[in-house]
């Protein structure tokens, strides 16, 4: 406020010395309970730094009379959560896998309980909606390695594929061309061969006879006769459009001669039974399942 | 006017004091035309506020029977006949642009109407007055104690003041949240001490803000807190009536002795004999004899006190009145008032209310009852399957705002060949999915669409699903689309 305030000429009050655009502004007291309240904040505001924390210091912080920490609080309302989700997933735990499809309640509260642990647990290989990658199996498709009914997708979730787990998923695909056991050109026709097998062109210099050979004495015992595939094993069926590394002839060359054993890890005792059971219904509801 | 101030006096070092102390307002009772409107626009609006929880209104099983509920754990607000749901909360958009448009038509006509006659504040401020006269006296009664001694008598009455103003704050916070709850059970459940605690903090807020408000801050809620006065200072008029002082008619003013000398002079006297009734039944503590101010709110209730005053000096009466500057100088030039109700405002203000009604009321009217909505799955945006063929997903979510549960059918008109899977749907219906909706609730499903691949097809084609219900025939439908990898 000014030093040397005017007085005005109509009302005889004082002014503030502030002046817009030949307007000035008279200096009109606030009223008391105004001035009072204000003042009560700011005597609120020390009370506050008194009680919770406030202060930083050098190496920490003033924790206040309370000893209150948000850390604290985020804790007991998990644990408050905990409890109220506890009460809910009994009722999942309690329904097998089919009935809960079958209610709309059940597999409503399977799903979105599935879809906030896939997020979590899943989402990093999978992505978040399960449309997967290469290497990682698109979860919304209908091929599946290990098999895609609800107890299958159940299975792989609990242990794994080649996780090291007791039961989990064994077999892979070996390295014919690391190991010696197929030669470069072998491995260049059998890559073609497969990409035939579901209608995908040939190199022009490609002998059918020939791939069908190698074909038959190395590869269709996991892959089967028909190249179908076998999900005990996990061997792809090779006859569909789907591919988990890439179907270019580079691509195939490149698994024929390292083979391929992507790994999958065992959720048993990392997600609670419970959760694993909500989990392989989402999965399977995306739309894949068998 | 003041007198004018010399230029020596014209500065001071002093800054005045921090803080203007309250002038206590002891406002006069008085009666006449606008007390009596104002008692009984007092009784209704306290009658609905207070009563209106109680109304009942059948809406069938399993639905509240309460006329105006506003129901936050299921997400419902009841209005009458009307229900609506959380999406539906553009209603109360309209209502508001309604609530302002009705406050600025009533400013055009009769300035701030709002706050004198039914603004909360002024109603249970009035009330509480009401409560202060008749527990401590009127006007000089309450000075005089005032200015005295605290006696035992008076210690006594102010004690029965503030529990009377307490016992009406409390009831007044107690009928809040009937609003929010079945109003006969919740009054059980608060007088047992079963009702849930978030009842018990409201009542306690609106008690301890309803006794503040109207006991202490009275008049300067409307003064310092209230931006309507503000607000209504830009929209006003000349042409809207205000509670006026005809000062053409009033000044100068003399004593009734004075002015019969003056005028049988043949000089001009005015109709105010300085009496200042007017000042002392103003709630806020103004003298509207300085012209239209913003601690106005319009109650006009000066007028009934100069009118009294008029009847019994045997003058006319009106000399404040509803009236307005334009009318003081058309008198002064000697010509016939004149009062425009209609004016481009007042017209521009009453479409514009009739056109929002409309709009709503034809809203309310359409309503449906079953309604889909429809999310694409984003992630993947499609899905190639192992024999070539694309599939899309979507999230459906259903809305059924019937008292019953109701079965429906989904079909699905998209890509040529387009078939339809609902995840959980009853697979006795395969071809035609079938579900059941819960009454009142929505139900979300994902639903995918398979059609097969065709190299020459567009990348993106509509998808419709539409929604029968198979026992009342109503039909919805939801648009999106159909997108190629
Ligand atoms: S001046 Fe008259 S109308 Fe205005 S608030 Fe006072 S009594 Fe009411
Ligand atoms: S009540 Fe009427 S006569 Fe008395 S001071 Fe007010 S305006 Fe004048």
């Amino acid at each position: 406020m000014s030093e040397h305030n005017e007085i005005d000429r109509v009302s005889g009050r004082s002014t503030t010395g502030h002046e817009w655009d030949g307007i000035k502004e008279l200096n009109t007291p606030l009223p008391r309970w105004w001035v009072l309240t204000f003042y009560a904040t700011i005597i609120w505001a020390i009370g506050y730094w008194v009680v919770y924390p406030a202060w930083p210091l050098v190496s920490g912080y003033t924790t206040g009379l309370f000893q209150y920490s948000t850390r604290a609080s985020v804790a007991t309302d998990l644990a408050d959560l905990e409890k109220l989700r506890g009460e809910k997933m009994a009722v999942l735990g309690n329904a097998s896998l089919a009935d809960i499809e079958k209610d709309p309640a059940l597999l409503a509260l399977a799903r979105a309980r599935g879809k906030t642990v896939f997020a979590d647990n899943c989402a990093p290989c999978h992505g978040s909606g399960g449309a997967g990658a290469k290497g990682y199996p698109n979860l919304n498709d209908d091929d599946w390695l290990w098999g895609g009914s609800l107890d299958q997708i159940m299975q792989t979730i609990q242990f794994g594929a080649r996780s090291g787990h007791a039961k989990t998923h064994e077999g892979q695909m070996l390295a014919f061309g690391r190991d010696g056991v197929l030669k470069k050109d072998e491995i260049v026709t059998v890559a073609n061969y497969v990409r035939s097998l579901s209608g995908l062109s040939t190199a022009p210099k490609f002998d059918p006879a020939a791939g069908k050979k190698i074909f038959t004495e190395n590869c269709t015992s996991c892959h089967g006769d028909n190249a179908k595939g076998n999900p005990e094993l996990g061997a792809p069926n090779l006859t569909d459009q789907i591919w988990l590394y890439g179907s270019d002839e580079e691509t195939l060359v490149e698994t024929i001669t390292n083979g391929r054993a992507g790994v999958m890890p065992a959720w048993v005792g990392r997600l609670d039974p419970v959760t694993v059971k909500a989990l392989a219904v989402y999965v399977h509801s995306l739309g894949g399942g068998k | 006017m003041n007198k004018p101030v010399s230029p020596d006096e014209l500065t001071t070092d002093e800054d005045g004091p921090l803080y203007a102390p309250r002038k206590k307002v002891y406002p006069q009772s008085v009666s006449g035309r606008f007390r009596s409107i104002k008692w009984r626009l007092m009784a209704v609006c306290l009658g609905v506020y207070y009563l209106l929880p109680f109304v009942r209104w059948h809406r069938g099983l399993g639905a509240p029977d309460q006329a105006v509920l506003i129901d936050f754990p299921s997400r419902r607000f009841y209005f009458f006949f009307i229900e609506l749901w959380p999406q539906e909360v553009y209603y109360f958009t309209g209502l508001l642009v309604l609530a302002a448009f009705a406050l600025f038509l009533m400013n055009a006509l009769g300035g701030r109407i709002w706050c004198g006659y039914l603004c909360p504040q002024t109603v249970w401020t009035d009330l509480f007055y009401a409560v202060e006269r008749l527990v401590e006296g009127d006007r000089r009664a309450q000075m005089k104690a005032d200015a005295g001694p605290m006696t035992v008598k008076r210690a006594g009455r102010r004690a029965l003041k503030h529990a009377i103003w307490l016992m009406i704050a409390w009831w007044t916070g107690g009928a809040w949240v009937l609003y929010f709850a079945d109003a006969p059970t919740l009054v059980r459940d608060l007088a047992t001490l079963q009702a849930p605690v978030i009842a018990y903090v409201w009542i306690a807020m609106l008690t301890a803000s309803t006794y503040l408000l109207a006991g202490y801050m009275r008049e300067q809620v409307c003064v310092y807190m209230c931006p309507w006065p503000r607000i209504q200072a830009a929209l006003t008029d000349e042409w809207a009536l205000n509670v006026t002082y005809k000062y053409d008619r009033g000044e100068p003013r003399c004593s009734v002795k004075k002015a019969f000398d003056i005028r049988s002079l043949g000089e001009k006297a005015g109709d105010c004999i300085d009496c200042n009734q007017c000042v002392a039944v103003c709630p806020t503590g103004i003298d509207i004899r300085d012209g239209a101010q913003l601690g106005c709110i319009q109650c006009g209730l000066c007028i009934d006190a100069c009118d009294a005053v008029m009847t019994k000096v045997s003058r006319k009466t009106g000399l404040i009145g509803y009236d307005n500057d334009i009318n003081i100088q058309r008198r002064v030039a000697g010509k016939q008032e004149i009062f425009k109700p209609v004016r481009a405002r007042t017209v521009v203000y009453a479409s514009l209310i009739t056109v929002v009604c409309a709009v709503m009321l034809y809203a309310l009217m359409s309503r449906t009852l079953l309604d889909v909505n429809v999310l694409h799955d984003r992630n993947p945006i499609a899905v190639r399957l192992s024999d070539g063929a694309i599939r899309n997903g979507y999230t459906l979510r259903f809305l059924n705002k019937r008292g019953f549960d109701r079965v429906i059918a989904i079909d699905v008109d998209g890509p040529a060949d387009a078939k339809l899977h609902v995840i959980g749907a009853d697979s006795v219906t395969p071809d035609r999915p079938m579900i059941v909706l819960g009454r009142d609730t929505t139900t979300e499903l994902r639903v995918l669409v398979t059609a097969p691949f065709d190299e020459k097809a567009e990348k993106s084609v509509p998808v419709t699903f539409r929604v029968t219900d198979i026992g009342l025939g109503e039909v919805a439908s939801a648009t999106d689309h159909f997108v190629l990898p």
